[in-house]
């Protein structure tokens, strides 16, 4: 290996100047599938500020959910993990019992489909006050009436009514915005929104990341916003994170990343996003398709066999992480390909040499 | 612009694998089921032929002696070998639960099929009567039968068929609901082809594992309700060979301390009950799986 | 929206009982020859008795009258006289039907206790607990209770002696022992099912998103357990609990003539043998009635634990 010119966690320093709220530092993680150990996570580091929100993009496969289970301490049994994650300076990896609860209480995840992760027979208020009541022991009458509160600032009306009620009597959107309020309930300094909109059809969608952005900066909160759609990402995070095949391979600025990315893998799903003011003939398309961390090797960087840019050094070693213009990327040839990484920029994607 | 699209020809899927696939994919434990099952249908076709002795000639004087030489399970109340009796007892014990079987997914299947066809008040007829004769456990109506008819094997393999009829209908109603939801059916629909043919030809083939699945649970069902009946004396009627009877005949033997007949007819049934649940629901997974 | 569904299966329920009435009732012309052959059960009888047979089953009227009056007859205790004891079916019945109740429900204590104990333990301790547990519920669901009843009379009564092989009992004590076996036999298949769906009610429900959200937020594992893993699982644990329970009613005939047990099923078998009409009639009703009304209490108990279920039957 290499040694890479910046360490992978300094990019925290040139962009977010505060101490960081969760630090994830060469995270690798391997799961038992199939009576074989594969890798899902291999030298994943990302950070995250207090208030500050993070997207983490990728497609199936890339990685992506798997960090932010690792973050919150859901991997399945058997799982091999190596690396550090700290939470407020501490570590973690080793909590347990009553720490943990609290490290629960502090960061809470969103997650994907709320019809299947919120329990069927139980009532709504059940569901959004069971955790003030067990690990808070917040009385149940004060629990309930914060509850109530908290819906109103999702935007569902008659809080006390719906608390009665039963997940199946809710819309799916709605179902959602019940999950926001019941995740922020705790007061939570983090939250890990695992595709909160993919489950849902696409006008409830932007009225649901609006409630969810709106009131994360109400609150103050950090959140590492994991989604496989990077115009969303970009749209709402102040810095976005893209994985393949279980490693980071970009961290930029989102404002920069639309026009400017770092990586040929960043490029190509900005550029297989057909643009509605546009007409093409062919939708642009990544050849090949994603890799699974278990399936790349190790020898050669993970995206080479799809990569337009693909050279001789590309295929020698699994490239580090640069660090370029504030942001970081995980392409050897990325210092020569800037700004030119772009399908249609001037000399990009032909072959040259 | 318009791109031009190719015009698909939408085939039906054809799932039914080959009877060798299918068992395959069962596993050990499935294979080692079916070879039990075979072991038991050969016995069942030829058993008469293999008994060493007679099944049903009474020699009281050797009524329940232990296994000798040449008599591996010695002799029941009556003196005959117990072998040769289990041997030729396969075959009511075996031929009883096909027909239960045959009958209860033929008439189950039907009504199934029916009933997702035409949906509406054609399933709501048919789901509601099939709700109504639930109401009668299997046994009871045998009995009923029993007391009607007579005591007698075909009264009690029709009762049991009449009974099971309505779980097999429900399973597969489902099954054929979702096949009829696929959009080949509405694509063979737009073709012309008819009802009658799209139901024989396309569905039912399609949910065969599953049909398969339930007809081999059924059997270990069916095996031992008739065995119970023939227990109590209203199914097969002595001195004809049958396991459920011999047990019934033999059971006078255990407080004497002779078990050993009516055991090793009681073993015989588990064994075969046991072999078909093992194989059914292996053959249910695989069929769920499919869907 | 659910007394929707409870009340659809009261109706369910009414009708299931006035279609098996009268299949039951239809029996006596279903029987080869007609309804006084049928009644009489082959026997040759004096022409006064053939005469109040007549009267009593109304038989010189249309069909459906004499099924009126019949039903009638029956919902007011009235289940006619039995040819061959010439007595009261009524009475005969609730001679014995103490034997079967208790039988039934000694056996479906174990069933729950040992089935749904057994189920619990395989389903939330993996390991050799578990395959244990798999194992022998994959071995005692295949055998039937009559070849479970020699078993247990060949080896707890006749070589051991701890238990009684057949008969009664006279009080209370001996005849809980006497109804040990004889229980333990009519449970044996049916405590392997409800111990195997139990176990994999409880491993599905553990690996349920939902769960996965709890355990997010810190909620300690022994409240995980009890809220969110047993409380969904005893949606199908009470449905296959219910049902088996059901289907103890007609087996019990089995055991209770494999042990001499002087029970309704046992009766119900020598009258059928016997042709005696009337009893057969009289307490399949009554078999049926108590089949039909577990059922129906499985399927509200169902509504009550499943907020879901709205119109129709319980989810298969």
């Amino acid at each position: 290996m290499s040694v890479s010119p910046v360490g992978a966690g300094q990019s925290a320093a040139a962009i977010r100047p505060a101490e960081p709220l969760l630090e994830v530092d060469d995270l690798t993680v391997r799961l038992r599938v199939e009576g074989a150990q594969r890798s899902v996570l291999r030298d994943v580091s990302i950070s995250v500020s207090p208030g500050e929100a993070v997207g983490l993009v990728g497609e199936s496969g890339s990685g992506k959910s798997m960090t932010a289970r690792a973050i919150d301490r859901l991997l399945p049994r058997g799982a091999e993990v190596s690396g550090r994650i700290r939470f407020d300076g501490a570590d973690i990896m080793n909590l347990s019992g009553a720490a943990l609860r609290g490290y629960r209480n502090q960061v809470a995840m969103i997650f994907q489909d709320p019809r299947a992760h919120v329990n069927p027979v139980r009532r709504i208020g059940d569901f959004m006050t069971e955790a003030l009541r067990t690990n808070l022991d917040v009385p149940a009458a004060e629990a309930y009436r914060r509850a109530a509160d908290m819906l109103g600032q999702v935007g569902i009306t008659d809080g006390q009514r719906r608390l009665r009620q039963y997940p199946h009597e809710l819309s799916g959107g709605m179902l959602q915005r019940v999950m926001i309020a019941a995740a922020l309930m705790t007061e939570p300094k983090l939250l890990l929104a695992d595709e909160p909109t993919t489950a849902l059809d696409v006008t409830t969608q932007a009225e649901v990341m609006a409630i969810l952005d709106d009131l994360r900066r109400e609150f103050g909160l950090a959140m590492l916003f994991i989604t496989h759609d990077l115009e969303l990402a970009a749209a709402i995070c102040d810095s976005t994170a893209v994985m393949y095949a279980g490693q980071i391979v970009e961290v930029r600025e989102s404002a920069l990343l639309h026009d400017d990315p770092l990586h040929p893998y960043t490029a190509a799903l900005s550029a297989a996003r057909p643009d509605i003011a546009q007409t093409a003939t062919r939708l642009a398309a990544i050849p090949g398709r994603p890799l699974s961390a278990f399936e790349a090797p190790d020898s050669e960087c993970a995206f080479a066999p799809r990569c337009p840019h693909a050279r001789d050094i590309c295929r020698a070693e699994n490239p580090d992480l640069i660090g370029l213009d504030g942001g970081l990327s995980r392409c050897a040839r990325a210092i020569e390909l800037r700004g030119h990484v772009l399908p249609g920029s001037a000399e990009g994607g032909q072959a040259d040499d | 612009m318009s791109t031009a699209v190719p015009l698909v020809t939408v085939r039906a899927p054809r799932r039914g694998g080959r009877a060798a696939g299918l068992l395959r994919g069962t596993g050990p434990a499935g294979i080692a089921s079916a070879a039990v099952i075979g072991v038991a249908t050969i016995v069942a076709a030829i058993g008469p032929l293999l008994a060493p002795y007679s099944p049903t000639l009474p020699n009281l004087a050797l009524a329940f002696v232990g296994p000798t030489g040449g008599h591996a399970l010695g002799f029941d109340y009556e003196g005959r070998d117990v072998l040769s009796r289990l041997l030729a007892g396969a075959q009511s014990s075996m031929l009883g639960p096909l027909a239960v079987v045959m009958g209860a997914l033929v008439a189950g299947t039907l009504l199934a099929v029916i009933a997702a066809w035409r949906r509406g008040i054609a399933d709501a007829v048919i789901s509601s009567g099939l709700d109504i004769l639930f109401a009668f456990p299997g046994i009871l109506l045998a009995v009923l039968a029993a007391a009607v008819f007579g005591a007698g094997l075909p009264a009690a393999a029709i009762s049991l068929a009449i009974a099971y009829m309505p779980y097999v209908a429900r399973v597969l109603r489902g099954a054929a609901l979702k096949e009829r939801s696929q959009p080949y059916v509405a694509a063979l629909e737009v073709q012309g082809a008819s009802a009658t043919t799209i139901c024989l030809r396309h569905i039912v083939p399609n949910i065969m594992p599953l049909i398969v699945a339930q007809a081999t649970i059924l059997f270990g069902y069916a095996m031992v309700d008739l065995a119970a009946v023939s227990f109590l004396g209203l199914g097969v009627q002595p001195p004809a060979a049958n396991w459920g009877v011999m047990i019934s005949e033999n059971q006078v033997g255990i407080p004497q301390g002779y078990p050993l007949p009516a055991l090793a007819a009681g073993g015989c049934i588990v064994a075969v009950v046991i072999a078909f649940n093992v194989l059914g629901e292996r053959l249910f997974e695989q069929a769920q799986a499919r869907q | 929206m659910r007394l929707a569904f409870i009340g659809r299966r009261l109706a369910m329920l009414v009708a299931s009982l006035l279609v098996a009435s009268f299949v039951i009732f239809g029996a006596l012309y279903l029987a080869p020859g007609n309804p006084i052959a049928a009644l009489s059960g082959g026997r040759s009888l004096p022409p006064s008795s053939l005469k109040v047979l007549e009267a009593r089953y109304h038989l010189n009227q249309p069909f459906l009258a004499q099924y009126w009056y019949w039903l009638s007859n029956a919902v007011h205790g009235n289940l006619g006289i039995s040819i061959t004891l010439r007595e009261n079916v009524t009475t005969l019945i609730a001679s014995r039907i103490w034997t079967t109740a208790g039988l039934v429900l000694y056996a479906s204590l174990i069933i729950l206790v040992l089935g749904i104990g057994m189920g619990l333990l395989g389903g939330l301790r993996p390991g050799w607990l578990d395959t244990s547990v798999l194992v022998s519920s994959a071995i005692s669901a295949a055998i039937p209770s009559f070849v479970a009843a020699i078993v247990l009379i060949a080896l707890f009564a006749v070589k051991l002696g701890w238990f009684p092989a057949l008969g009664n009992g006279t009080d209370l004590v001996s005849n809980l022992r006497h109804l040990t076996l004889p229980a333990f036999a009519l449970a044996l298949s049916s405590l392997a099912i409800v111990a195997r769906v139990t176990r994999s009610a409880i491993r599905e429900e553990a690996e349920r998103e939902h769960v996965q959200t709890a355990v997010s937020r810190g909620i300690p594992r022994r409240q995980l357990v009890r809220r969110h893993i047993l409380r969904n699982a005893a949606i199908p644990i009470t449905t296959i609990s219910g049902i088996t329970i059901a289907s103890l009613i007609a087996v019990a005939a089995v055991v209770e003539t494999a042990f001499s047990l002087n029970g309704l099923g046992a009766y119900l078998v020598t009258s059928a043998q016997d042709k005696d009409l009337a009893v057969v009639q009289g307490i399949s009703l009554v078999l049926v009635t108590a089949f039909v009304v577990i059922n129906v209490a499985v399927d509200l108990a169902y509504a009550v634990l499943d907020p879901r279920v709205t119109l129709g039957s319980r989810a298969t």
